[in-house]
């Protein structure tokens, strides 16, 4: 039994420390909004942040996790409010399938919260989330929004 | 846009579930005789459409959600007929075992050849259309004028000549026991309203929070988890197994054989299940395949190539004298690899089996396909099924056909009955077992005369037939037209040139290795066969790419105008910037027409950024063009992710690519910025997801050989050297 901090809240969650932090999240703790996409940290779709800054869940161990502030998508809005991110989703219709897009809102968070104002060389450098569905345009266009938002 | 009130995905599945059916049929429910009615009681108008009495229209989508818009698109065309208040508007998906019990009254499920919209337009349409007669009538009667003087818009009813309104939720219940008109008349398009608007998705909120449940993502109560490995070499079985230390693993309920060529494990959690199936000591037996490579297959279709023996599908004049009489003569040999989807969601399905009920819950193309796979598996009558779908975490043609992930879910779940199993695939599963896109070579060879007019074009197909493995029922003769796409003399593939001595056929030669409609299927190695070889005549021939196309087109003027926009927009013939090199393609595939011309630098002699694209497409109806922008965006990420990074090659018999690492996808930062021009010419309906893929790489292929003078005829473009930056 170990204990996770997720989300602003405590859970005790009966998991071998070794289990990806991703599987602890889905299955003990039971927030599906994180992705399993690869399991070997290529393509972000598990991104959470473990205090404020981007991981991928699937190559961290539950245990590691331990004593840290982990957010997960879920736990992005605060009552139903969205943060400005989500908010530019919306506007700008980013998702397709919407399968990555957990990842790559957390992803692009954790960037902004870094640079408020990021140019279009700071978001290559730090989305490196893959999207079969191809919404990059969308992204680009939406990350630019919310950084102005 | 719509926010309105939903019933979650993931409470309807559950309490449909255990109501035992994704409808409740009037039958049961004491409203009243005749209704119809949805689960939570509101009436249905007609099957397309319910009415809440607070006016929430609900409607009913059979085709399946997977990124490409078509559940927004189809409710547009139904909020179009009905006349309803697009901010009202939900949908709902119903059941495939609903459509078996009340015949098919939503027609096909089918969401594959990029039809969900183009084959069920007329049908979802008049279903609106009917639905608002219905509404009006009721109002007609309850106020006791003729239904002729009332109208309705934004789900509102008047009278116009006593200005009394009433909504569409108050009449709901009345109009669904009228009887429904015979014939409606549907809407001139140059009224529609709705159709054609650039309106927002209805399913994006939920993909943003995390709360959108996919099947991955399904939770049932009491639910096991399972993690499979199938034998790698397809066709091969499970020689032996020891699964003594897995069964003593945490969590692990059980060890199972699937069909012989499977193991899986049951565990109380997935991650159990996969790191105890990775403890199964697993001996395979992959028989005579296991000795097919890549090299062995590019043989056999090299044999094909000069073969006796092919199927005809495009002939005119006399090919053979043109290249014998030819002034000078281009021959050029193209191979196409295999290719996975790679969903971003890996396959998945979960399933409840007991002596005399199968359900299956999971994301699939075809619920209609996904239910039959649920009867077979299950031995049960299809009545005694049920299929629940969720949106799908990416499709492009890999859920549609071929439901072996359905099939081994039950098979599964019957090992424990009454109790429900989530079966989901690791990615290195769904990469060794996916439906791939086939294997293609094409010789290719021109007749240019001595004032380089092409005079006679021969194209030999040599490869995989999707038709043979997968629908044999399908071909015709024996010869698969789906390998022609984009060549037919005439149809939704049209081939868009008119040469006089042409023979185009296909030697098929199939292989172990189990082909699917990858998204695009055959244009994708068809458009670049013929519209890289186009250059390459051209360049022969000592004349522009875009004037030698357009002297071979005043026959195909639709296929034409949409070259001509690319190259206008795109700047064709105009100075590029400093190294930067153009390239265009275009073509006819699933009723649309395509083209895109792009615009690429290369440094190094290796690293080519492609900077711009201009892509054009005439679809006929646009249905909604900021949807149709996003597919044409993200046809080029899928595109040329192929185009420069995807194969997957065979090893003694099995696949050698089994992650990310080792079959890259592009990112943000390899993005070329795409410029839509969507040109809808009216009187036809096209399809919006695949087509633009095939005009990604051969547009980027001539930019490169503009750029680098290299041509290259053999992919992916990493075999080269060449990386996308
Ligand atoms: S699932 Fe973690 S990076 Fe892909
Ligand atoms: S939206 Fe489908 S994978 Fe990104």
């Amino acid at each position: 039994m170990i204990q996770l901090n997720i989300n602003g809240k405590s859970f005790n969650v009966d998991v071998e420390p070794d289990t990806p932090l991703l599987w602890a999240i889905r299955e003990q703790v039971g927030l599906t909004g994180t992705k399993y996409g690869c399991g070997i940290a290529q393509c972000g779709a598990c991104t959470v942040h473990i205090d404020g800054a981007p991981v991928r869940s699937c190559v961290m161990t539950a245990g590691a996790a331990v004593g840290k502030r982990i957010t997960t998508i879920e736990g992005l809005a605060v009552n139903g409010v969205l943060t400005k991110v989500q908010k530019a989703w919306l506007e700008h219709d980013v998702p397709q399938c919407g399968y990555c897009q957990s990842g790559m809102i957390m992803a692009v968070s954790a960037l902004l919260n870094d640079k408020p104002k990021p140019t279009d060389a700071d978001i290559d450098a730090a989305i490196t989330n893959i999207c079969r569905c191809g919404t990059f345009q969308q992204v680009r266009e939406a990350i630019h929004a919310a950084a102005k938002a | 846009m719509s926010h309105a009130p939903k019933i979650s995905r993931r409470s309807f599945i559950i309490s449909t579930a255990a109501a035992g059916g994704g409808l409740a049929l009037g039958l049961n429910i004491p409203f009243g005789p005749g209704v119809v009615r949805a689960a939570d009681g509101s009436p249905e108008v007609n099957a397309w459409v319910v009415i809440r009495p607070d006016d929430t229209v609900v409607i009913r989508i059979a085709r399946s959600e997977m990124g490409q818009g078509t559940l927004t698109g189809l409710a547009q065309m139904v909020a179009e007929e009905l006349e309803c208040d697009w901010a009202k508007v939900t949908t709902e998906y119903p059941t495939p075992g609903q459509s078996v019990a009340r015949k098919r009254v939503w027609g096909d499920y089918g969401t594959v050849g990029s039809r969900g919209i183009r084959q069920s337009h007329d049908y979802v349409r008049k279903g609106g259309a009917t639905a608002r007669t219905m509404l009006v009538q009721a109002a007609a009667n309850e106020w006791k004028v003729p239904a002729p003087e009332c109208s309705a818009a934004n789900s509102v009813i008047t009278h116009k000549p006593s200005g009394r309104t009433t909504t569409y939720g108050k009449v709901a219940e009345a109009a669904a026991r009228l009887e429904p008109p015979k014939d409606v008349a549907l809407k001139d398009p140059k009224d529609w309203k709705i159709i054609g608007k650039p309106m927002k998705r209805l399913d994006t909120i939920d993909k943003l929070t995390g709360k959108q449940v996919y099947g991955a993502d399904i939770r049932l109560p009491g639910m096991l988890n399972a993690a499979i490995k199938d034998c790698p070499v397809f066709g091969g079985k499970v020689k032996s197994f020891d699964a003594g230390k897995a069964e003593r693993m945490p969590g692990v309920k059980k060890v199972v054989r699937v069909e012989g060529s499977a193991i899986a494990v049951i565990a109380d959690t997935w991650w159990h299940a996969k790191t105890a199936l990775d403890a199964v000591n697993i001996e395979w037996d992959g028989g005579a395949n296991a000795k097919v490579s890549s090299a062995s297959i590019a043989e056999m279709l090299k044999d094909g190539l000069g073969a006796e023996q092919a199927f005809v599908h495009n002939e005119k004049g006399d090919v053979k004298a043109a290249i014998a009489g030819a002034a000078k003569k281009l021959e050029a040999v193209y191979a196409y690899p295999f290719q996975n989807h790679v969903t971003m969601e890996p396959m998945n399905a979960t399933a409840r089996y007991t002596a005399d009920r199968c359900e299956v819950w999971c994301p699939t193309q075809n619920g209609e396909g996904a239910l039959a796979a649920t009867a077979a598996a299950s031995g049960l009558p299809i009545e005694k099924c049920e299929v629940y779908k969720l949106h799908l975490g990416g499709g492009f043609g890999r859920r549609g056909a071929i439901h072996d992930y359905v099939r081994q879910a039950v098979l599964i779940a019957k090992e424990m009955p009454g109790t429900p199993v989530k079966l989901l695939w690791t990615r290195e599963e769904d990469m060794l077992h996916g439906m791939y896109h086939p294997v293609m070579q094409a010789k290719l060879t021109g007749a240019l005369d001595a004032s380089g007019n092409l005079t006679g074009l021969r194209i030999r197909l040599a490869g995989q037939s999707i038709l043979a493995t997968i629908f044999p029922q399908a071909l015709q003769n024996g010869k698969d037209p789906l390998s022609f796409q984009g060549f037919w003399p005439s149809g939704e593939h049209a081939f868009g040139y008119s040469i006089p001595n042409l023979l185009i056929d296909h030697a098929m030669r199939n292989t172990h290795v189990p082909p699917g409609f990858w998204r695009g299927v055959n244009i994708n190695q068809n458009a670049i066969f013929l519209e890289c070889f186009m250059d390459e005549l051209a360049r022969a021939a000592g004349q522009d790419a875009l004037e030698f196309r357009r002297k071979l087109m005043a026959q195909h003027p639709k296929h034409l105008a949409v070259l001509n926009a690319v190259a206008d927009k795109g700047g064709w013939g105009k100075p590029a910037a400093r190294g930067v090199h153009r390239g265009l393609a275009h073509m006819m595939a699933f009723g649309s027409y395509v083209a895109a011309c792009a615009e690429v630098s290369v440094s190094g002699g290796s690293k080519v950024k492609i900077h711009r694209i201009v892509a054009a497409t005439d679809p006929g109806y646009a249905v909604n063009p900021a949807q149709i922008e996003r597919q044409i965006a993200g046809s080029f990420v899928y595109g040329l992710s192929a185009l420069f990074e995807q194969e997957c090659t065979v090893k003694d018999g099995r696949m050698e690519q089994e992650n990310f690492h080792q079959y890259n996808s592009m990112r943000i930062a390899q993005m070329p910025k795409v410029e839509s021009i969507i040109m809808p010419s009216g009187g036809f309906w096209g399809g919006v997801g695949e087509p633009t893929i095939c005009v990604a790489a051969p547009a980027v292929l001539n930019a490169i050989f503009s750029a680098t003078g290299r041509r290259i005829r053999s992919f992916p473009l990493k075999n080269h050297g060449f990386q996308m930056v």
